[in-house]
């Protein structure tokens, strides 16, 4: 059994940067490289675009992007890979990494598809109640479009043992992601929930990437950080205790500090004594976190708690559209001209009867991000942009919002500034729903290939 | 003497569904208590004047001196819902760096950064 495995991240979201990654499994003597890339509604848009697009598989679009970047090198230092850039379609994502493996002249190398999470079919007949509502789940029969329910570590684990060395899942739990690896490194219990809340809360810090490096972090004058636009993506030395070193590669930017190991430790949490994974609770709250070199971070005494007896479910549902565009003013007395500009637009959609469950026109400059929280004492900008986007139910209506804020050039105000739309204005709502499931109505299932 | 909590506090927040999790991390252990004591869940919701529209629930987190503010109804809806241009709020925990502070005087070294405004003492 080895005395400290190194886990690094390849990325904390679909749109995350590639280059660290590749960096990471040449230098970062790995032993696992995990890559997250999914968000709360990626299962979902993942099933609207596969029924409208056949030539979409159904994998994160920048699967082979991304291997590319990091097989050779994981090759040649026999780091293994474990990965939710499946998102619906796991199989694909491993016959994609075996073709690339034979390209690369790799044979006999496993890889491991997880399916199992998706269960839209039955998800009516298997869960009762909506967790943010309390209606019945029945409510969405009309509108569903996915249901996944969030997988544990597990059938990773299971993978892993079986002599994997790249796995692929759809929807798991994403510190699972992390925990893997060490469960099965360490031959860890899928009961002793003490390590497993130790590995989860490591796999936490782990899951954003560069949050824990210095990323979403610089605040100058307050929280600087060396060439933040270099970061390095973070690196976990474990043992077998559960308590782990943060760091990162020597020559990266950004820093690792108890800063940022804190700040990334509370991220997305609720309650910091009962954080509730698939595989078990964690409790940050005994957490230790020391600095204990340059950008290395100790971090033990995390605690946990059995795991639930239900897993969560995600429930996706088409609910409508959102209309959105923004135009432009300047100089002396712009605000005002956003503010006429503004009843403008909301006579103007009277006219046009545009049917909305909501509008919303902010001054970007000056309380489009902070909303109804911008203070009065905030100054006047110098320039603004009149933001405005509105919920309707047919796209129809989405449309007019785009089409207002096109009368606004030659039938505005004085001094619009304003784009030739060069984007789709109209975006989709997939609305996000949560149930509970019994853990044994659930099968993950693991299928082997080789390169 | 009054300071902006940007001075004694670093903040992050995190999305899921329609609850924003804003967490204030104290820069010094000194500092905690006085967050601990000024920055109830009550003054931190009203400091958001109508944009956090549920319960605010403050977690302590003494082991890495830091508080976790869970804003219900925050994200307009749940982010895909969401009509704002940060649809999840991930720049909501800057709102509360400009929460204020009464701090003893002779703090005046220890406070991160430069005053914020004009009107501060320090």
């Amino acid at each position: 059994m080895k005395e400290t495995v190194r886990i690094g991240t390849g990325s904390g979201w679909w749109g995350d940067r590639i280059s660290p990654a590749a960096e990471l499994a040449k230098h970062g003597q790995l032993d696992y490289l995990c890559f997250e890339t999914m968000a709360e509604a990626t299962i979902s848009a993942a099933q609207v675009r596969a029924r409208r697009d056949p030539s979409f598989v159904g994998h994160d679009t920048y699967l082979e992007e991304r291997l590319r970047a990091v097989l050779p090198a994981c090759l040649a230092h026999g780091t293994k890979i474990v990965s939710n850039q499946g998102w619906i379609n796991p199989d694909a994502a491993a016959a994609q990494a075996v073709a690339i493996l034979r390209e690369l002249g790799a044979t006999g190398v496993k890889v491991a598809a997880i399916n199992g999470s998706l269960i839209t079919a039955r998800v009516l007949s298997l869960t009762e109640t909506i967790l943010e509502n309390g209606q019945p789940t029945e409510t969405l029969a009309e509108t569903l479009i996915s249901a996944e329910v969030y997988l544990g570590a597990e059938p990773i684990v299971q993978a892993l043992n079986q002599g994997a060395a790249i796995v692929f899942t759809g929807r798991v739990a994403d510190p699972s992601l992390f925990l893997a690896p060490l469960m099965h490194e360490f031959g860890w219990d899928s009961l002793d929930h003490e390590r497993l809340a130790r590995g989860s809360a490591i796999g936490h810090l782990l899951e954003c990437g560069a949050q824990v490096t210095g990323g979403y972090f610089v605040d100058p004058g307050f929280k600087d950080v060396e060439r933040p636009w270099d970061l390095g993506f973070p690196i976990a030395e474990v043992t077998q205790d559960g308590s782990c070193v943060i760091g990162k590669l020597a020559n990266t930017g950004g820093c690792v500090t108890c800063q940022t190991v804190k700040e990334q430790m509370l991220y997305e949490v609720h309650d910091p004594a009962n954080y509730l994974t698939p595989d078990v609770t964690v409790d940050f709250t005994t957490a230790v976190v020391e600095q204990v070199g340059i950008d290395r971070v100790r971090v033990s005494g995390v605690s946990g708690k059995p795991r639930s007896p239900t897993l969560k479910v995600s429930m996706g549902c088409l609910e409508g559209f959102v209309g959105e565009d923004m135009f432009f003013y300047a100089g002396p007395g712009a605000l005002k001209r956003a503010e006429i500009a503004k009843t403008v637009l909301l006579e103007r959609f009277k006219i046009v009867d545009l049917q909305a469950e909501d509008i919303r026109i902010d001054y970007l400059g000056l309380n489009a991000i902070h909303g109804l929280a911008t203070p009065d004492s905030a100054p006047e900008p110098y320039e603004v942009a009149v933001r405005v986007a509105a919920r309707t139910k047919t796209r129809e209506e989405a449309t007019k919002v785009g089409r207002e804020v096109d009368g606004m050039a030659v039938s505005g105000i004085a001094h619009t500034g304003k784009r030739v739309p060069f984007q789709d204005r109209v975006r989709e709502v997939i609305g996000i729903w949560s149930a509970l499931v019994a853990r044994d109505s659930v099968q993950a299932t693991v299928s082997m290939s080789r390169s | 003497m009054k300071v902006t909590l940007q001075r004694v506090a670093h903040t992050r927040s995190g999305d899921k569904g329609n609850t924003s999790n804003i967490a204030v991390f104290a820069y010094e252990s000194c500092f905690y208590d006085v967050l601990r004591e000024q920055l109830t869940a009550e003054r931190f919701k009203a400091f958001y004047r109508g944009a956090i529209k549920g319960e605010v629930t403050r977690y302590e987190v003494a082991n890495i001196e830091a508080f976790n503010f869970v804003c219900e109804g925050a994200l307009g809806g749940g982010v895909s819902r969401n009509l704002a241009l940060d649809n999840y709020g991930k720049a909501l925990s800057a709102v509360i760096l400009g929460f204020e502070l009464e701090v003893p005087d002779d703090w005046a070294t220890r406070l991160r950064g430069l005053p914020s405004k004009k009107g501060e003492q320090d």
